[in-house]
């Protein structure tokens, strides 16, 4: 018999303890092959007539069960292949929901995906009230749906539109919003989980089940459930609904919510077993769609690179506990919250005024407080964290600082007064990182007595929310400085990936002609909603145009003459957005760019005198999906010259920067899928075919047509 | 000959207690900038910082001894939740004391015991006190009830309990202003003062606008600039505050005429512009071992020389703790007023300063409440209060004393070092003193 990773303890008081190991890994993950081992402990109990009751729990404290293994949907090929692996773990499910005796389920840690089908699939739930306790479905994020059964147990455990909503998002729910949705039955102290676990068990077993009361039905929640789940009509508009809202949050490019909701459906118009069926089925279909694949190919890239360490070097990151942060403004404000609130480091802000550090503070206390509102920290942890954030208009306070991350207006010689003000203030061992989105970083370094400690740390705003963290080395950056830097960034919550020194760098340079792309169409009379709407529908999270408001005008061409000086006139801008900035229009921040920001509430529109100092008519005809190809084209064609270049990395590094930077279209997988799954001699000919129609700026890059000859792809 | 050598190499060798730096926030009204944030989010903001500022391994911080006198009945040992509330090692020992109006005096005293005795090398003491948070009661009647109904088994019972309750039983009832042994208040007990000694309502107002006159020039050169911190206030929407604003810009005398008498309203002579306002604030020091201050390449603002403590009469002559503690200091200094280079009084009152002034240079005070033959000393007014007092500044109460010590020893370091004197007078008939050193 092979070492099996589920223990199991016969306890004295007729509970059986089947406790989940799974050796050498941080996390519990369920694999095909435990299949058998969790039927033959089945079996052996069933046979036992003094087993009263089965409890399931983990053997590593903070971790139940993070999912089923991704790992084995590789070398899935066809659907029914797939399918049969659903069916495998509904088998199995099934089994535990039927077994003779209540089987509880003791929740410490994460239980997602497969971990939570099997709870599920238990007769009853305790979770610890652990910070580190989260549940979830979080399938859809990789283009599945829930296999095991999670589609028909969960909407008959919380209830249809609950249901959904964690289905369709994959989100995943704190504790109390476990209890909250009926989830789990109780919350306790990980200390008191057996114990709860057992008295749960009691319960089940004297049948003190915990069906509503008739009471139940008079409330609000109750009247509205009878209304809108136990009869088919009320069903219909919940389904009807959730589909209209995945369709305006899909645009169709993404088929697994669609089955996700079609399992439910039928599960309850057919019934359970016919509703596993489709579960079953779809999840098959599902898994060889493209789109799952591209998906998975990022979570597979994401979850290397926090492994990564940013250099080949064996270097160790230096330990970074106060970190200094120059600039109160947006970035800067945003810098500072996810040092002090993700990272739990000291921050220290530096502003000229002090309405700047103000300002930061308001920033952090801002999300801190929602938080707080929200209870998910209390009063006292919001204000042991704001302690750990302070500003100063001079720089005291900032000599033991190991890090500096300067977030100043862009402008050289600002910057170079960085430098000089940081050795001057700080360490010896302190880090320079500048958050510049366009100076490259050796420029910054001219004349640094330390060029070695400075490199680049491009932040994408909102900070807080946008995933991605830009790393930029020099030649000069030294191995430990860049390590630490990764460190940190992850510690930040972010994904970082590291690229070499250029014009701007990796992910705003294959931004610049996407962007130069729209704009090129917009002086040639392409309305602007047709472009942001061809854009978006092609799986953007905005238009290109909408994305120059939101970044602004007056930096987008602040970054447009550097990268044309370096790159040539493929980068160049349409001439007439020199006359936008004459027309004071910066974007969202003064409230006049393309579009019109009236007061909350109104949906924007487009500013139509934006036309008219562009000196154009709109009105010219571009199908959307010529718009999105042109983009799409040029992005991914300048992403194959970085990486031939040499300032990303790998292919890896170039996808996970689009997505996580831009929010180029995941189920694409990035632009280097993107290329390979259209086939290099297509984008070439793609390439090509636009390069005749409209000019050089399509030339396919040397590489590629490298590549067409020898018939490569980058993965 | 030999013997007085080898004693002063003894003294020399010995390591006096340094103060490092010094850092208060800005003072403000009751009820202004700091409404709503507690005497202890006011310690951990001014610590905070200060910690911060020093660029001082957090582990290195042994103790901290702070106070406040309106005390949070929630958190009676602020020292401790400044400890747990800011990024202060969880290692550091802290313990929270009262002495009134005196209280930070005191947390430095006794710090400065624990360092001299060896217990200590590196600690934090200071105070911190708002008016505009207060821990409001309930009636005593009320106490009695809500007690008595935990207590009372049956329905019936706790009928008759509630049955006993009037209305205005159930109104709340703020902080006391009245000393609990004496019954009387601050202000009656100044009034009293200046009464018997025929202190009149023109030279108090005189010592007030004095007062605001000195401090707004002290911010207007930036002589406070380093020793007052900026103050973010929850939720940071407000414009931060850089300066006190209790003192008066644009003082004029004939501005303090026009009040009427706050405490008795037919022939007191005491007004609010002549009182020290309610207000909030906080303020600490960083003190160490002087080698162990060297040792990290420190240099210490000032030494603490001597300090005494005093304790008086409580309804009669409340106010005139400095007159006692003031010779005491000066004994232990083995030194005399006329050596002091500066003299620092709290101003609780206008009239309780000029109380103080007089007596210490009256000789008939001296021999009678002190038992001594000649009077302490004629204070020279270009020493005294150089940069205004509490009159102008306001009054934290708690925070009082190490605003006074950091203002002292860094006046005196501007000045090019010397002695001076920091003295205040404290509720319950308190009085202290301390004498510090710059070089």
């Amino acid at each position: 018999m092979c070492e099996s990773i589920f223990e199991l303890n016969m306890q004295d008081d007729g509970i059986a303890v089947i406790t989940i190991d799974l050796p050498g890994e941080a996390q519990n993950v369920l694999k095909p092959e435990f299949g058998e081992q969790v039927g033959e402990i089945l079996e052996k109990l069933s046979d036992d007539i003094s087993v009263k009751g089965v409890i399931i729990r983990s053997g590593k404290a903070g971790s139940f069960i993070a999912g089923a293994d991704i790992t084995v949907l590789n070398s899935v090929d066809t659907a029914e292949e797939a399918e049969e692996i659903a069916k495998t773990g509904q088998r199995l499910f099934t089994q535990l929901e039927k077994f003779k005796v209540p089987i509880v389920a003791a929740i410490d840690g994460a239980c997602l995906g497969g971990g939570l089908e099997l709870a599920l699939a238990c007769h009853g739930r305790i979770a610890s009230d652990s910070s580190k306790t989260k549940l979830g479905l979080p399938e859809v994020q990789l283009g599945l749906l829930p296999g095991s059964g999670g589609t028909q147990r969960l909407p008959r455990l919380v209830g249809i539109p609950s249901a959904l909503d964690m289905m369709l998002t994959g989100k995943q729910l704190f504790p109390k919003q476990a209890k909250k949705l009926g989830l789990v039955d109780e919350i306790v102290p990980a200390a008191n989980l057996m114990k709860a676990a057992t008295k749960r068990l009691h319960d089940l077993r004297k049948d003190r089940s915990m069906k509503k009361p008739w009471t139940y039905y008079l409330s609000l929640a109750g009247i509205k459930e009878l209304l809108l789940e136990a009869n088919p009509l009320g069903r219909n508009l919940v389904f009807n609904q959730a589909r209209k809202t995945v369709d305006s949050k899909t645009k169709g490019n993404y088929p697994a919510p669609h089955k996700i909701i079609e399992c439910v459906e039928k599960g309850y118009s057919q019934g359970f077993d016919a509703g596993l069926a489709v579960e079953a089925k779809n999840f098959g279909q599902l898994v060889v769609t493209p789109e799952a694949k591209a998906l998975i190919s990022i979570f597979f890239a994401t979850t290397e690179l926090k492994k990564d360490k940013g250099v080949e070097a064996d270097v160790e990151a230096a330990k970074v506990d106060k970190v200094g942060v120059l600039g109160g403004g947006l970035m800067g404000s945003g810098i500072a919250y996810v040092s002090v609130d993700k990272a739990g480091k000291q921050v220290r802000v530096k502003d000229v005024s002090s309405k700047g550090i103000n300002g930061a503070l308001n920033y952090s206390w801002k999300i801190i407080s929602k938080k707080m509102k929200r209870r998910i920290i209390s009063p006292s942890d919001a204000r042991n964290t704001m302690s750990y954030l302070t500003g100063s208009t001079d720089y005291k306070g900032f000599k033991d600082c190991d890090m500096i991350i300067e977030a100043v207006f862009e402008d050289l010689e600002l910057k170079h007064q960085m430098v000089k003000d940081v050795e001057d203030n700080c360490a010896e061992k302190t880090i320079f990182a500048t958050n510049t989105s366009s100076i490259p970083i050796s420029k910054i370094a001219e004349g640094a007595k330390r060029p070695e400690q400075v490199v680049g740390l491009h932040y994408f705003s909102p900070v807080e929310k946008m995933p991605l963290l830009e790393i930029i080395k020099t030649e000069k950056t030294a191995d430990w400085v860049i390590a630490t830097c990764v460190a940190l960034g992850k510690q930040q919550g972010k994904t970082p990936i590291v690229v070499n020194d250029g014009a701007g760098f990796y992910v705003n340079r294959i931004l610049a002609p996407y962007v130069n792309e729209a704009g090129i169409l917009l002086s040639e009379g392409v309305a602007i909603e047709t472009l942001d709407k061809a854009m978006v529908k092609a799986g953007f999270p905005v238009g290109p145009i909408t994305l120059l408001d939101e970044v602004g005008i007056d930096v987008a061409t602040k970054v447009a003459p550097i990268l044309q000086d370096a790159f040539g006139d493929r980068m160049e801008t349409p001439k007439a957005f020199s006359k936008l900035l004459d027309d004071d229009r910066k974007g969202r921040k003064n409230n006049r760019g393309f579009y019109q920001y009236p007061a909350k509430g109104k949906k924007k529109q487009v500013d139509e005198s934006v036309y008219q100092v562009l000196g154009v008519e709109p009105g010219k005809e571009v199908s959307s999906a010529e718009i999105a190809e042109r983009g799409m084209l040029l992005m991914a064609n300048e992403a194959a010259r970085c990486l031939d270049e040499g300032i990303i990395r790998s292919a890896r590094d170039g996808d996970v920067g689009a997505i996580f930077g831009i929010g180029f279209p995941p189920f694409h997988g990035g632009p280097f899928r993107y290329m390979d799954k259209r086939g290099i001699a297509t984008i070439v000919d793609r390439l090509e075919h636009y390069q005749n129609l409209y000019g050089e700026r399509f030339k396919p890059a040397k590489v590629l047509v490298k590549m067409k000859e020898n018939q490569e792809s980058f993965y | 000959m030999s013997e007085t050598a080898a004693g002063k190499r003894a003294r020399a060798k010995q390591d006096r207690v340094a103060i490092v730096s010094g850092l208060r926030t800005p003072f403000a009204k009751q009820a202004t900038h700091f409404r709503g944030i507690n005497a202890i989010e006011l310690g951990k903001m001014v610590v905070n910082e200060l910690m911060v500022r020093s660029e001082l391994d957090p582990k290195l911080i042994e103790r901290v001894i702070f106070g406040q006198v309106v005390i949070l009945p929630e958190a009676p040992n602020i020292a401790r939740e400044i400890v747990l509330g800011t990024p202060m090692n969880v290692h550091t020992d802290a313990y929270s004391v009262s002495r009134a109006c005196a209280t930070s005096f005191q947390t430095v005293a006794s710090l400065a015991d624990s360092i001299s005795l060896g217990d200590v090398s590196i600690g934090i003491a200071g105070g911190a006190d708002s008016s505009s948070v207060v821990p409001i009661g309930v009636s005593r009647k009320l106490q009695l009830a809500l007690v008595d109904l935990q207590k009372a088994k049956t329905v019936g019972q706790k009928l008759s309990i509630i049955k006993g309750l009037r209305f205005k039983d159930l109104l709340p009832v703020p902080p006391a202003i009245k000393e609990y042994s004496t019954g009387m208040t601050m202000g009656e007990n100044a009034e009293q003062m200046a009464r018997d000694r025929g202190i009149t309502r023109e030279e108090q107002d005189a010592l007030a606008h004095r007062s605001h006159t000195l401090a707004a020039q002290a911010w207007e050169e930036g002589k406070l600039d380093d020793e007052v911190m900026t103050a973010y206030a929850e939720p940071y929407t407000k414009e931060p505050l850089h300066r006190d604003n209790i003192v008066r810009f644009d003082s004029t005398l004939e501005g303090y005429a026009k009040l009427r008498p706050a405490f008795d309203r037919k022939y007191g002579t005491l007004t609010a512009a002549n009182s020290t306002p309610l207000s909030d604030g906080a303020s600490a020091v960083l003190m160490m071992k002087e080698s162990q201050a060297k040792a990290l390449g420190y240099e210490p603002q000032g030494y603490i020389k001597s300090y005494a403590f005093a304790a008086i009469e409580a309804t009669h002559d409340m106010l005139m703790g400095p007159s006692y503690a003031t010779p005491m200091a000066l004994k232990k200094a083995k030194m005399q007023l006329k050596d002091l280079d500066l003299i620092d009084m709290h101003e609780a009152f206008a009239a309780q300063t000029i109380s103080n002034i007089q007596a210490f240079g009256s000789t008939e005070f001296a021999k009678e409440k002190l038992g001594q033959r000649t009077k302490i000393g004629d204070i020279d007014m270009d020493k005294f209060n150089v940069l205004g007092g509490s009159l102008a500044y306001g009054h934290p109460f708690a925070a009082t004393g190490t605003r006074m010590i950091t203002q002292t020893l860094r006046e005196l370091k501007r000045r090019g070092g010397g002695v001076g004197l920091t003295t205040a007078c404290a509720a319950g008939g308190l009085g202290a003193a301390m004498i510090l050193e710059v070089e």
